[in-house]
C-alpha cells in the first residue's frame, strides 16, 4: 500500500504540469531541497539552510513564528467578519450583535479574532523581550530590530483601530479618550485629531476611517514589513545562534 | 564652424553641466515637486470640507423648565444648564482632560468625570483630578420665542448670567 502511494506521488511529481510549477525536480539531495526553498516565492524569504541550534525551542521559544501565526488567524477571521459588518452608524453595533447571536459560528469567529488580537500584542512584546535579553538585536541584526519596532507600532495601531469597530460604549469612549491624547501633540495636535476622525467628534466619519485603516491600510503595511523582517533574517546570517556559538560572516 | 578652438562642455568642469547630470537634476527635481504636490493634495483630500455633524447651537427650551438652584445635564448635547438664584448659565459637560462626559452628583453638589476622576464645582472650577482647565462656560442667550439657546462652539471668558 505504502509503495503504491509512493509510486502515485512519484508519478504526480514527474507530471508535466507539476514540473512546470515546481522546477526544482524530484530527489532527496541537498541540492534539490535547497532549490525547492530558493525557487519558491514565499520560502525564498528564508535561508535554504539553518543551524540546528537555531531551530531548537530554547533559541527563540518560537515567539516570532507564533506572532505570525496569530497574524494569519487574524487575517482569515477578519476577512470572514467583514462579510457581516457594515461600517456605518448605528448599523455597526447591530452587526456586531448579529455576529454574536445570529450568524452561524459568528461568536466563535469574533472571539477568535478578539483573543488572537490580544495574543498577538502579548506575543510581540514577548518576542521583543526574548530578542533583547539574548542580545539578538546587536549588529548585524540592528536594522531588523528597527523593522520589528515598526511592526510593534503597526500591531498597536491595528489593536487601537479595531477597538472602535463594535461601536459600543466602551469603543466610543476609548476612542474619544485616545483621539484626545493624539491632540496633545504639540502644534499640529488638533489637526492630527481632525484628520484621524475625519471631523471634530467620534462619529460616522471616524468609524469609516478606522475601518479602512484597520482592514486595508494597516494590514498592508504589516504584510510588507513582515516580508522584509523575514528576509532580513536570512540576509543577517540566519537566526541568532547564541553567545556560545561562533558566528560566520553575514550572508 | 568645426575649426572653432573653444572646447565643448567637459563633464568635469564645475560651471558646465553634462547632459546626463542635467537630466538627472531635472528628473529628481520634478519628482520632488510632484511629491510636494501629492502631499498637499493628500492633505486636502483627507480633510473633509463639509461635516454632517450636529449643530453647535442647542435649544435648551423654556427657562421655567429648570428648577431654581438646579444643575441639569443633557447627555445628547453634553451641556449643563445651571440655574442659580440670580439667573442661568451653560457649562460644557465635556471633561477638559480627555473628553469624557461628566456627570452631576446632586448629593455632593459637584460635577465628576467617570474616566480619570476629575471633580469640578457647579460653576466649572476644578476641585481635583487631572483636568488641566475648568469646564468652560458657553455662550447662552434668550431667543425671540423665549427659549434658552446655547452655542457649544463658543466658550465665554467672562462669566455672565442670563437673567430672565
Amino acid at each position: 500500500m505504502a509503495k503504491t502511494i509512493d509510486h502515485l506521488v512519484g508519478q504526480v511529481r514527474e507530471n508535466r504540469v507539476w514540473r512546470s510549477i515546481f522546477r526544482s525536480g524530484t530527489g532527496d539531495s541537498n541540492l534539490h531541497r535547497a532549490l525547492f526553498v530558493q525557487q519558491n516565492v514565499f520560502l525564498h524569504l528564508f535561508s535554504i539552510k539553518a543551524r540546528k541550534r537555531t531551530l531548537e525551542f530554547s533559541a527563540t521559544w518560537y515567539l516570532g513564528a507564533l506572532t505570525f501565526g496569530t497574524f494569519l488567524i487574524l487575517v482569515i477571521t477578519g476577512v470572514l467578519l467583514m462579510l457581516y459588518y457594515h461600517p456605518s452608524v448605528p448599523q455597526a453595533y447591530a452587526d456586531m450583535k448579529d455576529l454574536q447571536f445570529v450568524v452561524s459560528s459568528g461568536v466563535f469567529l469574533r472571539n477568535l479574532h478578539r483573543w488572537s488580537a490580544h495574543a498577538m500584542v502579548f506575543l510581540v512584546f514577548a518576542h521583543m523581550f526574548k530578542v533583547f535579553y539574548r542580545g539578538a538585536y546587536r549588529p548585524p541584526r540592528e536594522f531588523n530590530w528597527i523593522i520589528g519596532v515598526v511592526l510593534l507600532l503597526v500591531t498597536l495601531l491595528l489593536s487601537y483601530t479595531g477597538y472602535l469597530l463594535p461601536w459600543d460604549q466602551l469603543a466610543f469612549w476609548a476612542v474619544t479618550v485616545g483621539s484626545n491624547i493624539a491632540s496633545a501633540v504639540p502644534v499640529m495636535g488638533s489637526k492630527i485629531r481632525f484628520l484621524l476622525l475625519g471631523g471634530t467628534a467620534v462619529n460616522a466619519n471616524a468609524l469609516l476611517r478606522f475601518y479602512v485603516l484597520h482592514c486595508v491600510i494597516l494590514p498592508l503595511f504589516a504584510v510588507i514589513f513582515i516580508a522584509v523582517h523575514f528576509w532580513r533574517i536570512r540576509k543577517d546570517g540566519g537566526i541568532y545562534p547564541g553567545e556560545s556559538s561562533a558566528e560566520g560572516g553575514a550572508k | 564652424m568645426s575649426d572653432d578652438p573653444k572646447p565643448t562642455a567637459s563633464p568635469d568642469s564645475p560651471e558646465e553641466m553634462s547632459r546626463r547630470k542635467f537630466f538627472v537634476k531635472m528628473g529628481v527635481g520634478s519628482i520632488a515637486v510632484a511629491a510636494v504636490g501629492t502631499a498637499a493634495f493628500g492633505y486636502e483630500f483627507l480633510s473633509p470640507n463639509v461635516l454632517y455633524e450636529p449643530s453647535p447651537i442647542v435649544d435648551a427650551g423654556k427657562p421655567d423648565r429648570y428648577a431654581p438652584d438646579s444643575v441639569t445635564l443633557d447627555p445628547q448635547t453634553a451641556i449643563y444648564v445651571v440655574r442659580t438664584g440670580e439667573g442661568f448659565f451653560a457649562l460644557s459637560a465635556i471633561c477638559t482632560h480627555l473628553g469624557c462626559l461628566t456627570a452631576y452628583k446632586p448629593d455632593l453638589g459637584i460635577i465628576a468625570c467617570p474616566c480619570h476622576g476629575s471633580k469640578f464645582k457647579k460653576d466649572g472650577v476644578k476641585i481635583e483630578g487631572p483636568a488641566p482647565r475648568p469646564l468652560p462656560w458657553l455662550r447662552m442667550w434668550l431667543n425671540d420665542d423665549g427659549n434658552l439657546l446655547v452655542d457649544r462652539s463658543n466658550a465665554i471668558a467672562i462669566k455672565q448670567l442670563v437673567r430672565v
